[in-house]
C-alpha cells in the first residue's frame, strides 16, 4: 500500500471493494494522470497500459529531483555532482535488479525493450562476422557464432520486437528461422517442441506474456529444452515483469527482456538482464565512449559487462525513475499488484462472455493469462470500436499490437485490445462494456 | 439503420461518421480486381494493418485524341473510414480525366489537413468527399481515409511518370 504523502486530492472514483484487500481509491491517487478528464469531460478510462503504463507521482518526483539536485553525466567527471549522479543511476541499477531477483552486475540499461532484443540478437550477427574475419572475440562467443544450418526457434505470437530483429540474423548469416505455433484456444502449441527445437537450434527467443493475446507460456519445458540443445533462451518479458513477480533465475533463461514504461516508469529505459557468463561471451553492441577499456587509433578493447553495453551518457534521470516505479510496486507488493489484477481479468473475462456479437482473441479463462484481453465485434471494424471507445472516455489500442502474424493466425486483420494495470477497477471494466454496446448501437449491429 | 445514440455522444463524433460514410462503408462501390490494367499497387496502413490493391488503366477517349480517362478496380479492407472513402474515390474519379481525378485527390488532401491550418477547398471538386471533413478532427483517423488517394497517386505516377503527378500539384 502506498504511502506517499502525495496520496491526497484528487476525484473520489467508485471502486467496488476487492477481495484482495487492497486500497484501489488510494492508488489511484497516486496518478495524477487519472484526474483529467478525456473528450469533453469524460472520466478516464485508461485500458491501454500493455501499450504503456501510467505513472505514479513517485516517479515523475524522482526524475525532477535528479534534474534539480545531482545533474551530471554518469560514469564521467569527479565533481561531485557526477560522483552523486553516478551513484544515483547505479543505486537504481541495484533496485532494480533486486525486483527481479538479479545481481546488479548483470543488468544493461538500454533504451527501450526492442533495443534490448536487438543487443541480444546483434550478439549473433557481430560474433559471425567478426569470426568471419578472424577478428578477436570475448571468451565464449562461439556459441553466438551462426553459420547455415543453424536455426533460431522464435514462435508465432511474438511481438514484432522479438521477431524481426531475429529474421533479420538470419538473413545475415544464413541460419534459418523456424517457430511454435498457437492452438485455437490461444495457447502456445508446445505438441513439436522436439523436434522444432532440435540440436541445429542456436537461440530459442520466446514472449512469457503475450502482448496480443494475454497467454502466459510456461518458461520451464521450453528452457529445458534449449538447455537439452546448447541453445540459447532468450524472454520477452515486457507484459510481465509488470504485472507478476518475476525472478530471473526461476525462469531458466539465458537473456531476459523487458521494459520501463510499462511497469509505471518513465519511458527511455528498458532492461536485459543475462546470466553473468553470457552477458561476458556477448560481443558489444552500440560502440562508443564509455564501454572501452583501452582505445587506440588502430583498434579498441572492450569493458566488462554490464558497461560494455552502455555507450555514450546513460538514461540516468529514467533509471532513477525507474527505481521509484520498482519502489513503488515492492511497496504495494507484487503478489498484491498480481491477485487485484487476476481477479480483475477474471471480471472482465467473465464480463465479456455475456456479450452476444463479441469474440475474445486469446485464453477466455484466467489459468496461465494476463489482463491483456484483445477482442473483436462482429460487423465493427476495431478501428471504429476504438473510436466510439474513445467517445466515452475509455482509452484501449486498436490494430495489429505490432503481433501481425498473431493475427493472422487467428483470422483476424485486427482486433480492440483492453489492457488492466494495478490503477485499474471493475469501474473500469463496467465502462468498457458499456461501451461496447455503444459501439454495437451506433453501427447498428445490436 | 441508426448513426446517432443521443447520450453523451460527442458531436464530432457523429461529425465524423457521417451517413454518406456509413452508407459507402455498408455498400462499397466499384470492389472487385478487373482485367486489363497498366500498373497494380498495395499500400498498406501498417499502424492498422488496413491495406489495399489498387489497379489502374489510362483509357484515352475519343480515339487517342481525349484526355486520358481513369479506369479503376481495387479491393480494400480495413475500418469503416478507409473502406468508405476507397468506394467514395471509384465513385469520384471513375472514367473522368486523370487530371480531374488528380485534383479531387488533392483537395482531398487539403481537406485532412484542416484541423491544423487554414485550407482552401474547393467543395464543388471535392463533392461526397467532403462527408469526410469531420475525419480531419481524429489524427490517427486521417490517414485511414487518405489510403486509397494515396494508392491511386502511386498508381497514376507509376503510369504516367512522377513528373507528372508532381506537376498537378500547384
Amino acid at each position: 500500500m502506498s504511502t506517499s504523502a502525495s496520496a491526497t486530492g484528487g476525484p473520489t472514483v467508485s471502486s467496488p471493494a476487492s477481495s484482495t484487500g487492497f486500497d484501489l481509491d488510494r492508488v489511484r491517487a497516486d496518478f495524477p494522470i487519472l484526474r483529467r478528464t478525456v473528450r469533453g469531460g469524460k472520466r478516464l478510462v485508461y485500458l491501454d497500459s500493455a501499450a504503456t503504463s501510467q505513472k505514479p507521482v513517485e516517479v515523475l518526483d524522482a526524475e525532477r529531483a535528479f534534474y534539480e539536485v545531482s545533474n551530471a553525466a554518469v560514469h564521467r567527471g569527479a565533481h561531485q555532482l557526477a560522483e552523486e549522479a553516478t551513484e544515483a543511476y547505479e543505486q537504481a541499477r541495484r533496485r532494480i535488479a533486486g525486483f527481479v531477483g538479479a545481481a546488479a552486475g548483470d543488468l544493461i540499461f538500454t533504451k527501450n525493450a526492442t533495443e534490448a532484443l536487438n543487443l541480444a540478437a546483434y550478439s549473433f550477427t557481430n560474433a559471425t562476422a567478426k569470426s568471419a574475419v578472424g577478428a578477436d572475440l570475448p571468451d565464449g562467443a562461439e556459441r553466438f557464432v551462426l553459420k547455415p544450418g543453424d536455426e533460431i526457434v522464435v514462435t508465432e505470437m511474438e511481438h514484432h520486437a522479438n521477431l524481426v530483429p531475429w529474421q533479420e540474423v538470419c538473413v545475415k548469416t544464413g541460419a534459418r528461422l523456424r517457430w511454435l505455433g498457437i492452438t485455437d484456444d490461444g495457447r502456445l502449441d508446445l505438441s513439436r517442441l522436439g523436434e522444432i527445437v532440435n540440436e541445429r537450434t542456436k537461440v530459442l527467443a520466446v514472449v512469457h506474456q503475450s502482448n496480443l493475446l494475454g497467454t502466459i507460456n510456461p518458461l520451464k519445458p521450453l528452457a529445458e529444452r534449449a538447455r537439452e540443445v546448447g541453445a540459447l533462451f532468450v524472454v520477452d518479458a515486457c507484459q510481465s515483469v509488470p504485472h507478476v513477480p518475476v525472478d530471473v533465475a526461476d525462469t531458466g533463461a539465458d537473456l531476459i527482456a523487458w521494459s520501463g514504461h510499462k511497469m509505471l516508469g518513465p519511458m527511455g529505459i528498458g532492461c536485459l538482464w543475462g546470466r553473468a557468463e553470457v552477458l561476458a561471451a556477448m560481443p558489444p553492441f552500440i560502440t562508443g565512449g564509455s564501454m572501452i577499456k583501452v582505445v587506440r587509433m588502430e583498434s579498441s578493447t572492450y569493458a566488462d559487462p554490464p558497461q560494455r553495453f552502455e555507450a555514450g551518457v546513460p538514461m540516468a534521470a529514467q533509471a532513477v525513475g525507474l527505481a521509484a516505479a520498482v519502489e513503488y510496486l515492492e511497496r504495494l507488493g507484487m503478489d498484491v499488484v498480481a491477485a487485484h489484477e487476476r481477479e480483475l481479468t477474471g471480471y472482465l473475462l467473465n464480463r465479456m462472455r455475456e456479450l452476444s456479437g463479441v469474440a475474445i482473441i486469446g485464453p477466455e479463462t484466467t489459468v496461465d493469462r494476463g489482463g491483456t484481453v484483445s477482442f473483436v465485434i462482429d460487423g465493427v471494424h476495431a478501428h471504429d470500436v476504438g473510436q466510439v471507445l474513445d467517445d466515452r472516455g475509455v482509452a484501449v489500442r486498436v490494430g495489429h499490437h505490432c503481433a501481425w502474424p498473431t493475427c493472422e493466425r487467428f483470422g483476424v486483420r485486427a482486433t480492440a485490445r483492453a489492457s488492466l494495470a494495478v490503477y485499474n477497477g471493475r469501474d473500469d471494466v463496467d465502462a468498457l462494456i458499456d461501451a461496447i454496446g455503444d459501439t454495437q448501437r451506433f453501427f447498428g449491429t445490436r | 439503420m441508426n448513426a446517432t445514440l443521443g447520450r453523451e455522444t460527442d458531436p464530432q463524433l457523429e461529425a465524423m461518421y457521417q451517413e454518406v460514410i456509413l452508407d459507402h462503408y455498408r455498400h462499397p462501390h466499384g470492389r472487385g480486381l478487373r482485367e486489363p490494367f497498366d500498373t497494380e499497387v498495395h499500400h498498406v496502413n501498417p499502424v492498422c494493418g488496413d491495406e489495399i490493391t489498387l489497379r489502374l488503366s489510362l483509357r484515352t477517349a475519343d480515339e487517342g485524341a481525349g484526355e486520358q480517362e481513369v479506369n479503376l478496380s481495387f479491393e480494400a479492407q480495413g475500418c469503416s473510414i478507409s473502406q468508405a472513402a476507397a468506394s467514395v474515390m471509384f465513385e469520384q474519379v471513375e472514367g473522368v480525366p486523370l487530371t480531374r481525378a488528380l485534383a479531387v485527390g488533392e483537395q482531398f488532401r487539403e481537406l485532412m489537413d484542416s484541423a491544423t491550418r487554414e485550407v482552401n477547398v474547393d467543395e464543388e471538386t471535392l463533392g461526397d468527399g467532403i462527408a469526410f471533413a469531420g475525419v480531419a478532427r481524429y489524427p490517427a483517423r486521417v490517414k485511414c481515409a487518405l489510403l486509397p488517394w494515396m494508392a491511386l497517386r502511386d498508381a497514376a505516377a507509376r503510369v504516367v511518370g512522377p513528373e507528372v503527378v508532381e506537376g498537378d500539384r500547384e
